[in-house]
């Protein structure tokens, strides 16, 4: 009946922002009840992309959820690979060598690298500007060339293992992230000028869709939406893991939290990550990459374990509950982007249907990462 | 009244600087590969689909048939076969599957086989007419590789 | 070669639909060209070289396609949308002079007749959207129409300015009172016309529906617009008539500001043939512009677009002016000339 008296409502009606649209970065939906340009109610439908990742683990044994790890955020992949290794080693004990430490930090600061890049290519190609879209597809050609030489895949990493990583490095690693980094660093300044001090940019960003750091908290947002309002929260600084602690760098943080600010943060994120790979590159030890004794099939002791790292998205936690079998018992993986998805219903409520969209895509999402 | 013509001259300020960029990145070298008219070749470590690794002298298989690669693999893509010959001790490959529409180039399969028996093939010219294209008969392939 | 009277129409009459015509289709070509470069890829270059036959093979596949007409659209009106936006394009050829012979018509109220065709383009576009019978198409082509409305005014605020400065609006007489070197030409008339200048292309780019004020096609928030429900050959003409439109707004800024068909420095030919070649230039280096422009910035959204408008064009046109005109009355004063 309810639904009934609404449809007949002359001042509102209801448009499929569909599952096909260039704006939504994937397969979402979202319901929108407009008043004339403005959003009355916006309901995202989810469950287009559900591929039962975390059914899959059951069914699998440990070794094997891996590939898994990678296509849940493909564009950030090796953080994913990280957290969950980072669990199963944390249950059962395993000391990760220092070398494949410092390696892992410095492949998953560069993923983060190259998931920045594409969200600011997809971000302003939403806005409307076509070209910086391939500016940041060519600098990240290169970092995907870099990872390539050492992973052998571009994308989906199935790179870490339990206990260190598939395979070392080479010199001409090392090498070519240097110049990679000065490259990079040459041609951010071309990216402010064109993108970020740009008026129609300005203009459209500023003061648009404004997230109070109490509804992030609400709704359980991390990540560079979190810190774009003001919220000093990132694992790698609040729960340190791996070789961060010995690594110098800052997390920015805006406190207007509108979308700018959280361009801005993701921004000097890249810059910042371009500090820990100089910095992990020069502190690099010599020794093994995988750790000796890891057993051939693994069983972790019955329990419940929990484990986040910093994804490029925002929080990313594994929980495994294990049965002392060699498959999970339950593995529960926590996606970022469903926590910032999540605020959009209320956020978006009285906006127009631009700055709704500007909100979406400051929010980066990766759809197939929310249904898993 | 200031911030409004602050704005403005800063406004059209940057609308020129962003048209100096692109004027930039106009005139410098495309960075684009005209493929298939030129092609770049794979890194060593590339990722495709894996083949057998022929041995130097007979350039038969490696592979002794353990099936560890076909335990290791999430996906159930690989089936082998072999079968132990007459006065021999060890058994021998008669034929081996891959099935590569479920394939997640993972690699636990290679990192699982202690004889070095399979790696990662270069192969990225993978168009097909159909699905069966993708079932890969890998002894086959190694023997028409081997000539 | 003077040509008599009946035979003079029907070549004028070919040679603007031609000319028309192969514009629309190379300008896409340019267009694909300019934005491959800028993004440090090459555009089109399989077919014929350098992609030049490019726009063969895209008319061809768009006269190929089937016109749907879907259900429920007004029939007389969908099908006249795409005209209304096309001939008044072809029609303003007529009073444009591409060189000191080469003009159709030499209309001594050249630059109305060209404004009163720009006006029907606005319900070319409006017809469009409404005869759809498409919630979105309706949507933008009512954000068309007032984005077309308010960048009217600054637009014809800025030609009354020229049309003070220069006394006529003959359009060969405006270029031919730009003869000599290019101190000579409108843009350097008084200190105030190079702000003229920008506001009148700003304008022009806002008329045709161009990037960076492209909200009525280009929205990836609703999908293409007053357009979406074109198939083949209507959009075909749609975009025609786009282009046609860009070459009226930039032979229009390079007649009024940048001395039409006269050359930069005095002493080189313009007479004839040069002439053409001297107006053909400043136009299609105006319309490159235009092109360099769309592939930079992002889109504005529409109030950001009228605010433009309304808070930063007009007032700004209005005061170019007022001062235009205190100048042209003080200025004989204060040098002693009564």
């Amino acid at each position: 009946m309810i639904d009934l008296a609404r449809s007949t409502n002359q001042e509102t009606f209801v448009m499929n922002l569909g599952p096909q649209h260039p704006a939504t970065h994937g397969v979402l939906r979202v319901k929108l009840t407009m008043d004339g340009e403005y959003i009355v109610n916006a309901e995202p439908v989810l469950g287009y992309v559900h591929r039962m990742h975390e059914k899959m683990g059951e069914n699998r044994t440990w070794a094997q959820f891996m590939p898994n790890t990678g296509r849940l955020d493909y564009l950030g992949a090796l953080s994913y690979n990280h957290g969950y290794v980072k669990v199963v080693e944390q249950a059962m004990g395993i000391e990760v060598p220092e070398r494949a430490e410092y390696l892992r930090v410095i492949t998953v600061e560069l993923n983060r690298i190259a998931s920045h890049l594409l969200w600011f290519g997809a971000f302003v190609l939403d806005l409307g500007g076509f070209t910086p879209l391939l500016y940041a597809f060519d600098d990240r050609e290169h970092i995907l060339d870099l990872l390539e030489s050492v992973t052998g895949s571009r994308l989906t990493f199935c790179y870490f293992r339990f206990g260190g990583l598939y395979n070392d490095i080479d010199d001409n690693f090392v090498t070519g992230t240097r110049a990679f980094i000065k490259r990079l660093r040459k041609r951010l300044p071309d990216y402010h000028n064109l993108v970020t001090k740009n008026i129609i940019l300005i203009k459209r960003l500023k003061g648009v869709g404004v997230l109070p750091a109490e509804m992030c908290r609400k709704y359980g947002a991390t990540g560079p939406v979190l810190r774009g309002s003001g919220v000093q929260y990132d694992v790698r600084k609040n729960e340190p893991y791996s070789v961060y602690p010995e690594l110098d760098f800052d997390v920015p943080v805006y406190a207007e939290g509108d979308s700018m600010a959280r361009y801005m943060v993701r921004m000097d994120e890249i810059e910042q990550c371009m500090r820990i790979v100089e910095q992990a590159l020069d502190k690099l030890p010599e020794g093994p990459v995988m750790a000796e004794k890891v057993p051939k099939i693994l069983k972790p002791a019955p329990g419940d374990y929990y484990g986040a790292v910093e994804a490029a998205r925002g929080s990313f936690g594994v929980r495994i509950v294990s049965d002392g079998t060699n498959t999970p018992y339950r593995l529960k993986l926590r996606s970022p982007t469903f926590s910032n998805l999540s605020l959009y219903g209320e956020a978006s409520r009285g906006m127009l249907l631009a700055d709704a969209l500007a909100l979406m895509g400051s929010l980066d999402l990766v759809i197939p990462e929310i249904d898993r | 009244m200031s911030g409004y013509f602050k704005e403005l001259f800063g406004g059209t300020k940057s609308l020129f600087v962003g048209l100096g960029v692109t004027i930039k990145y106009m005139v410098k070298p495309v960075v684009t590969v005209q493929y298939p008219h030129e092609t770049l070749t794979m890194t060593p470590r590339f990722r495709g689909h894996i083949e057998l690794v022929g041995d130097e002298e007979t350039g038969a298989p490696k592979c002794v048939v353990c099936g560890m690669c076909q335990k290791a693999c999430p996906s159930n893509c690989i089936s082998l076969t072999g079968e132990k010959p007459e006065g021999g001790k060890k058994k021998v490959l008669t034929g081996y599957t891959l099935n590569f529409t479920t394939c997640s180039l993972c690699g636990l399969c290679v990192e699982s086989c202690k004889f070095g028996a399979i790696t990662f093939s270069r192969d990225y010219n993978l168009a097909g007419p159909s699905k069966g294209a993708y079932i890969f008969d890998l002894k086959k392939r190694l023997e028409e590789k081997s000539g | 070669m003077i040509l008599t009277e009946p035979w003079r129409v029907l070549v004028f009459l070919v040679g603007i639909i031609a000319f028309a015509a192969l514009n629309a289709a190379y300008l896409v070509w340019l267009e694909r060209k300019v934005a491959g470069h800028i993004q440090g890829r090459i555009g089109p270059k399989e077919v014929g070289p350098f992609g030049l036959l490019q726009p063969l093979a895209d008319g061809l596949k768009l006269m190929s396609k089937q016109l749907l007409v879907p259900k429920g659209v007004d029939p007389l009106l969908f099908k006249v949308a795409p005209l209304l936006v096309l001939v008044p394009a072809v029609m303003s050829f007529v009073t444009i002079p591409f060189s000191d012979t080469l003009v159709a018509r030499n209309i001594d109220i050249g630059l109305l007749l060209i404004f009163a065709f720009a006006s029907v383009n606005v319900m070319g576009l409006l017809l469009g959207g409404w005869g759809s019978n498409n919630k979105y198409a309706v949507i933008s082509a009512a954000r068309a129409v007032s984005q077309n409305v308010a960048y009217e005014i600054p637009m014809l605020i800025t030609v009354i300015t020229m049309v003070m400065i220069t006394g006529t609006m003959n359009l060969n007489e405006m270029v031919v009172q730009q003869a000599g070197g290019f101190w000579n030409w409108h843009i350097f008339a008084n200190p105030l016309m190079p702000i003229a200048f920008l506001i009148f292309f700003t304008c022009s780019l806002a008329e045709t529906n161009r990037a960076p004020f492209d909200l009525g096609e280009a929205e990836s928030e609703l999908i293409a617009g007053f357009h979406t429900e074109y198939s083949g050959m209507g959009f075909g003409v749609f975009f025609m008539g786009e282009y046609a439109n860009i070459i009226i707004g930039c032979s229009l800024s390079a007649i009024l500001f940048l001395g039409g068909w006269h050359s930069p420095i005095g002493f080189l030919p313009d007479q004839g043939l040069w002439g053409l070649c001297w107006f053909l230039g400043k136009v299609y280096f105006l319309i490159f512009c235009v092109m360099w422009i769309r592939w930079t910035y992002p889109r504005t959204t529409l109030w950001g677009l009228l605010n433009l408008s309304w808070k930063i064009l007009i007032p700004i046109s209005l005061l170019i002016l007022l001062l235009t005109g205190a100048m042209i009355k003080v200025w004989p004063l204060i040098i002693g000339v009564s």
